[in-house]
């Protein structure tokens, strides 16, 4: 065999698709368009165009709609969606289950608590929108009330996850752990005043539309903190796919990344938990959809991947719940769940095995 | 105190679990070990199962504290390096499976730069070139694209290998590494890290259950006593003094030190004369243990099995007081035999 050998190096399989994280962007933007251009009021998409790029529209009234109204509100569907996305990515690999994200770990519920908590604490005088309406520094109040809450449910759960070691336990431990939570909120709210009760509620629902253009950055800075802590735990996250001992075994520190995969998580999943309400099921579906799209579990692709996705599906989800062609406006929760469990289902039909996906 | 060619060795290594919870004193092991491995040999850790095989490993790898004693890398205790640092030296292959999937074999393979790559783990082109030197040497270069999920056990098993070689460490650990293979793929994985350790000098251990396998790989033995001790030793030295033997004596089966291996059966039927040529004689003679027959050298016994052979056909002649018989196969020898034996009772 003294054949001519190429001596190109060989191109491995590995998941940078450029082609598709280029479809993701396009995708994104067309999206991005689509939902500036839907709401009660019709403008002209050429209008949508020039305000972005800083031109006035031909109506005034259009241009305080942009940008007052829906360029947060799309900004907040853009950061809302990848933040849980990646956060729900974490989860799964940090518990290696497939299953994991942050609202089905009780995470969200945590985070739910912590609001309660400072709506309880804001006592008979306040509710959460007159402290959001405050000031940036009430909204900061609630954020890290959220992202306390979900900190201390996730430390719990890590606690436990450090004595059992079964996936499915952990889980069913972390399903308990959210009920509970759940039954705190309930007890909060029995002896609460029907006003304040109805702030909660209207909370719960979910709605990207709360957050107002002045404090859209506090929003940012969570949602790239949680988000560049994340990108840069890409290297310990891949060693934890092959579990901690491998992990520990190939040189990194497996105890000090899970708590920076909390810190992350946390911020991510509490900040726009605080600020969106619990928004179910995008953090668990999209990580999925975004590795049978790449077709890799690589942390360096996959989060920016994840995070394009997760911007899309929040995106198309909230141009469903703003039901073109109507006044009428759905809430987010229930959009977001009634997309992703077909899409996990899907998903797990088509992988015929969950673990195949993960 | 450090011997030139040492990587790792221990001094009165005391191993097991620390008191917890509702276990009020320590769990010991194993207790004052002193072993030491060295580059370019291949070291079989043998013993019953329980006896803490894996639990010295992972003490050894530091991935589990030491009861008492010390764990010397280099000739300096473990302690005094960073996880990152023992990761440069010591790589393993442990036992945890690997249940993901939409991860390529050159990928998980290359995550055994993680020692030397930067905070993202980017692969430089010396990276890149180790990773392709551990795939070649592993041997899996047909199937570098493939998706981990969609390995064989002997496949997965050789991609974790290429995994630790790319760690590029002078010492390999591998905790029963040829569990769930079959015949060919044990084989092929131990050739597989023969090679290595004589060609790249690294220190290979290996824990096993397989006695004739590992007497046959290893270059040392260490064996992990009933009692919690460890005795190492060249694997022959071992059998002919005995302490093989006894490390893994048991009631219902004998060592035989003749052959290597262990008996399954007590003969309790008649002495059989059996000659011929070595390999039909070979697989005779186990046909005949099984049976039941002790199969002896010597003439003088009331039953003898001569095996002919003629290239690749064989003929047995059974040749008793009475008779002589021939058959043409071993389940004809079996069947006359036993005939034999019912005509006689």
């Amino acid at each position: 065999m003294a054949k001519e050998t190429t001596d190109i190096t060989p191109q491995h399989k590995t998941g940078i698709r450029p082609l598709y994280f280029g479809l993701l962007v396009v995708g994104l933007l067309i999206l991005l368009l689509i939902n500036l251009a839907l709401g009660s009021v019709d403008i002209p998409l050429g209008d949508i165009v020039q305000i972005l790029i800083g031109e006035e529209a031909a109506s005034e009234a259009w241009n305080k709609i942009i940008i007052n109204i829906r360029i947060p509100r799309a900004v907040t569907a853009v950061l809302a969606g990848s933040a849980l996305s990646v956060g729900g990515l974490l989860m799964q690999t940090l518990f290696r289950n497939p299953l994991a994200g942050p609202s089905v770990l009780g995470i969200t519920a945590g985070a739910s608590l912590g609001v309660a908590i400072v709506m309880l604490a804001g006592g008979t005088i306040t509710s959460i929108f007159a402290i959001q309406q405050l000031s940036a520094f009430g909204s900061w109040v609630i954020v890290i009330a959220a992202s306390f809450g979900a900190a201390a449910v996730l430390l719990l759960i890590l606690l436990i996850s450090i004595k059992v070691r079964d996936n499915v336990t952990l889980l069913i431990i972390g399903l308990m752990i959210g009920n509970l939570t759940i039954a705190l909120v309930s007890i909060w709210q029995y002896f609460s005043r029907p006003e304040q009760i109805q702030d909660y509620l209207i909370w719960t629902f979910g709605s990207l539309g709360g957050v107002p253009l002045d404090q859209l950055w506090i929003l940012v800075v969570v949602a790239f903190v949680g988000g560049g802590i994340a990108m840069a735990l890409s290297k310990p996250l891949n060693g934890l796919l092959l579990g901690e001992n491998y992990a520990r075994s190939m040189g990194l520190s497996v105890s000090g990344s899970r708590i920076w995969i909390i810190v992350s998580t946390s911020l991510l999943a509490g900040g726009i938990t605080a600020f969106c309400g619990p928004i179910g099921f995008v953090g668990i579906a999209v990580p999925h959809l975004t590795r049978s799209l790449m077709g890799t579990n690589d942390h360096r692709v996959l989060i920016p991947a994840t995070l394009l996705m997760g911007a899309i599906l929040l995106l198309a989800c909230d141009i469903i719940a703003q039901v073109p062609g109507s006044t009428t406006t759905l809430p987010i929760s229930a959009v977001t769940s009634m997309v992703g469990s077909p899409v996990v289902i899907w998903v797990i039909i088509q992988r015929k095995n969950l673990q195949a996906s993960f | 105190m450090n011997n030139n060619n040492s990587i790792i060795s221990t001094q009165n290594l005391d191993i097991g679990f620390p008191a917890k919870g509702r276990r009020k004193s320590p769990t010991v092991v194993a207790s004052n070990i002193d072993v030491e491995l060295q580059g370019g040999e291949v070291v079989c850790l043998l013993g019953p199962n329980g006896s803490g095989k894996s639990t010295l490993i992972r003490t050894l790898t530091g991935l589990h504290n030491p009861l008492d004693g010390d764990v010397l890398l280099n000739g300096k205790n473990l302690d005094f390096f960073a996880v990152k640092e023992i990761a440069q030296k010591i790589s393993t292959v442990l036992t945890d499976r690997i249940t993901i999937g939409n991860i390529s074999v050159y990928e998980l393979v290359a995550f055994g730069r993680s020692p030397y790559t930067g905070w993202f783990g980017s692969l430089n082109k010396k990276d890149k070139e180790i990773v392709e030197w551990a795939i070649a040497s592993a041997g899996i270069e047909q199937f570098v694209d493939r998706d981990v999920l969609h390995l064989s056990d002997g496949e997965r098993q050789k991609v974790m290998i290429a995994r630790a070689l790319a760690q590029d460490t002078s010492a390999v650990l591998l905790d029963e590494p040829t569990a769930h293979l079959d015949l060919p793929n044990r084989v092929e994985i131990i050739r597989l890290l023969r090679k290595l350790a004589h060609e790249t000098q690294k220190g290979i251990l290996l824990s096993t259950h397989e006695l004739d396998l590992a007497l046959k790989a290893a270059d040392t033995l260490w064996l992990i006593s009933r009692d919690g001790k460890v005795i190492t030793g060249t694997p022959e030295d071992l059998v002919l003094d005995g302490t093989f033997e006894s490390v893994f004596e048991k009631d219902s089966f004998d060592f035989d030190r003749s052959t290597g291996s262990f008996t399954l059966h007590n003969p309790n039927k008649e002495a059989i004369y059996l000659t011929g040529d070595a390999v039909p004689t070979f697989w005779t003679r186990r046909a005949l243990e099984r049976e039941g027959y002790k199969v002896v050298k010597n003439n003088g016994t009331s039953l003898q099995v001569e095996v002919r052979s003629k290239q690749d056909t064989f003929a047995w002649k059974i040749i008793s007081e009475e008779n002589e018989h021939y058959c043409s196969s071993i389940k004809d020898l079996l069947e006359a035999l036993r005939k034999n034996q019912n005509s006689r009772q």
